[in-house]
């Protein structure tokens, strides 16, 4: 993991930035260390028409690129151990106008609910309305959502070749030694598995683990 | 019956209790099947026990009291019904910031007081030359260790406001962000400091056990709402953890314990650096010897568990202190009904154990401060 840069200015006797021009255009920071999910949500606030989108991924001169950007709304992914950093960086530093914690009233515990489900913290500028930004939080739920499930459907896939190949590398161990067909070798796997009350892909694991032993 | 419980943790040595109530069955014994997970934040931990992700969690003990009064996030009512243990913490600056200080009178092993002392020469020589401010970091905001560090440097009449930067650092970032030169110092639990000691790239400046020989670290937090419905399950965790906790004391089980906090699934680092802060002997310099550091961790002994309320009162004193949060009378009452002793006192009914008769305590010589300040709960903001 990248250590983070010091190098933020805290202009703690500065003056509060004066207020931007009501724009429409609420600017959005994401910070993220999964480039993919970043962009996941980056594409999908495009979609919908949001045009001010900044990704931050490497944690280095986060304060400085939150200054820089002065975002309406920051979402950081719950993995990400700099979420403290953050926080702290919101309570402390005068020079950013104040995000807080996603909604600070209780009517709103669904929705922290569910972000937290989907693994997302957001953090909106104080006095922004609500309603301004529902849609976006419920954009980056659904985009969290589905990112975690294409991972997961991910790792099945993977597990499951990683299970073909340990098949048929005791396949191979059993025609070699005993001199089997293809065939026989996988109805001899199958069975030992019905019998034991066993995967197949573990009692596969269990021979290839025996031929390393004994050879 | 089984009941389930899932509690929320972060790897650090306090989370001791927490793992022995898992391997070594207490909590089975009570009836509970208690599922652990590692969380990496603080936010986090304190999130997932707002949504109910989490029954409890491993809480740092102002964490607790701030949810309760609503500082910097949704105001959600936390109770601590059990202490996770005394002290643990330590101060540790970089090589160079120590040399300096060594130069300065400081030496190892030495009160915080010399060691204050020689951090304030240092700190006011950077003012006249003009050079940058030293960086220290601490793990969160409303921590022992954000309060214990602005204790000790305010007592060497450093402002930790004004003279030096104060700046949050999650723990498996602070070694090397303290080699990079990206901070000067920190303060966190162990094994943290031992690890940046042991890869030759700090030195131990004093513990918490120090700077206030009895000092509150974590406790068990869970939602006051989540308590009332499942008092039985309460009363289930602080029995298992309490028995937990007195197993990790025993001398005798600490090499067992560093083996099971060395698990990836625990706190994953070597047993030998775990050691140093289980056994209360630490190395407070590379390729030093080890010190004795009397009582640097205490998980059970001295009513180490007891959620004294008036723990939660001097958090509540420090908030103000550093303006954190203006005072009202009115948070009094929601401070002390944050750590429940009654809660703790009921759970252990059962067991017989020996009880301490009071629920809060004045903080003095000679488990106080080491600047010989007494705390009294009857009249918190005094100080």
């Amino acid at each position: 993991m990248p250590p983070i840069a010091m190098a933020w200015p805290l202009h703690r006797h500065g003056s509060m930035p004066e207020e931007k021009p009501t724009s429409d255009a609420l600017r959005i920071l994401i910070v993220d260390q999964n480039v993919m999910r970043g962009s996941v949500l980056e594409d999908g606030l495009r979609e919908a028409g949001y045009s001010n989108v900044v990704v931050v991924r490497d944690m280095q001169n986060l304060m400085r690129r939150i200054l820089d950007n002065d975002p309406d709304v920051i979402f950081i992914d719950l993995e990400n151990p700099n979420r403290d950093v953050l926080e702290q960086m919101f309570q402390v530093s005068r020079c950013v106008r104040r995000p807080i914690a996603m909604f600070v009233d209780r009517s709103d515990t669904d929705m922290i609910e569910a972000a937290v489900d989907a693994g997302v913290g957001a953090y909106v500028v104080d006095g922004l309305k609500k309603e301004r930004v529902k849609s976006i939080l419920d954009m980056a739920v659904s985009r969290y959502n589905a990112f975690a499930k294409l991972r997961d459907e991910l790792e099945r896939a993977k597990a499951a070749l990683d299970e073909r190949k340990v098949v048929e590398r005791a396949k191979g161990i059993l025609m070699k030694e005993r001199g089997m067909t293809e065939a026989a070798a996988y109805a001899l796997l199958r069975r030992a598995a019905m019998n034991e009350n066993r995967r197949l892909a573990e009692v596969a694991q269990s021979i290839v683990t025996a031929a390393r032993l004994l050879k | 019956m089984t009941e389930s419980v899932i509690v929320g943790f972060i790897p650090l040595l306090d989370c001791a209790p927490l793992a022995a109530a898992v391997e070594k069955g207490f909590a089975a014994d009570e009836g509970l099947d208690l599922t652990l997970v590692r969380e990496t934040s603080w936010a986090n931990i304190r999130d997932r026990v707002v949504v109910g992700h989490f029954d409890a969690a491993h809480m740092l003990g102002p964490m607790a009291v701030a949810s309760t009064l609503g500082i910097g996030h949704l105001q959600v009512p936390i109770v601590a019904p059990i202490a996770l243990g005394v002290g643990g913490n330590a101060i540790t600056v970089s090589n160079a910031l120590w040399e300096q200080m060594a130069a300065a009178g400081a030496e190892i092993g030495a009160d915080p007081a010399r060691q204050g002392a020689a951090l304030r020469e240092i700190v006011s020589g950077r003012e006249r030359d003009g050079a940058r401010q030293l960086t220290f970091a601490m793990v969160y905001p409303f921590s022992c260790h954000n309060y214990a560090l602005r204790y000790w440097l305010a007592a060497a009449q450093i402002d930790p406001d004004r003279d030096v930067r104060l700046v949050v650092l999650p723990p498996p970032l602070l070694v090397d962000a303290l080699r990079e030169h990206q901070i000067d110092g920190f303060c966190v639990g162990e094994p943290w400091n031992s690890l940046a000691v042991d890869v030759g790239v700090g030195h131990i400046v004093t513990t918490s056990t120090a700077i206030w020989r009895a000092s509150p670290e974590k406790v068990l937090g869970c939602r006051l709402d989540w308590a009332e419905r499942h008092p039985q399950r309460v009363g289930a965790l602080v029995r298992a953890l309490y028995r937990a906790a007195e197993w990790c004391e025993h001398p005798r089980n600490r090499e067992e314990l560093a083996h099971v906090l060395a698990e990836p699934r625990y706190v994953g680092a070597p047993v030998d650096l775990l050691m140093r802060g289980l056994t209360s002997s630490l190395v407070f310099a590379p390729a030093g010897l080890p010190r004795s550091v009397e009582s640097f961790y205490v998980p059970a002994r001295n009513a180490a568990t007891f959620p004294w309320r008036s723990h939660a009162l001097w958090f509540y004193s420090q908030m103000v202190r550093w303006r954190q949060i203006e005072a009202k009378p009115e948070h009094l009452a929601l401070v002390k009904a944050t750590y429940r002793p009654d809660l703790y006192r009921a759970s252990l009914h059962p067991l017989h154990v020996p009880l301490p008769p009071n629920d809060t305590k004045v903080e003095r010589a000679p488990n106080g401060f080491f600047d010989g300040k007494m705390f009294d709960p009857a009249d918190p903001l005094a100080c």
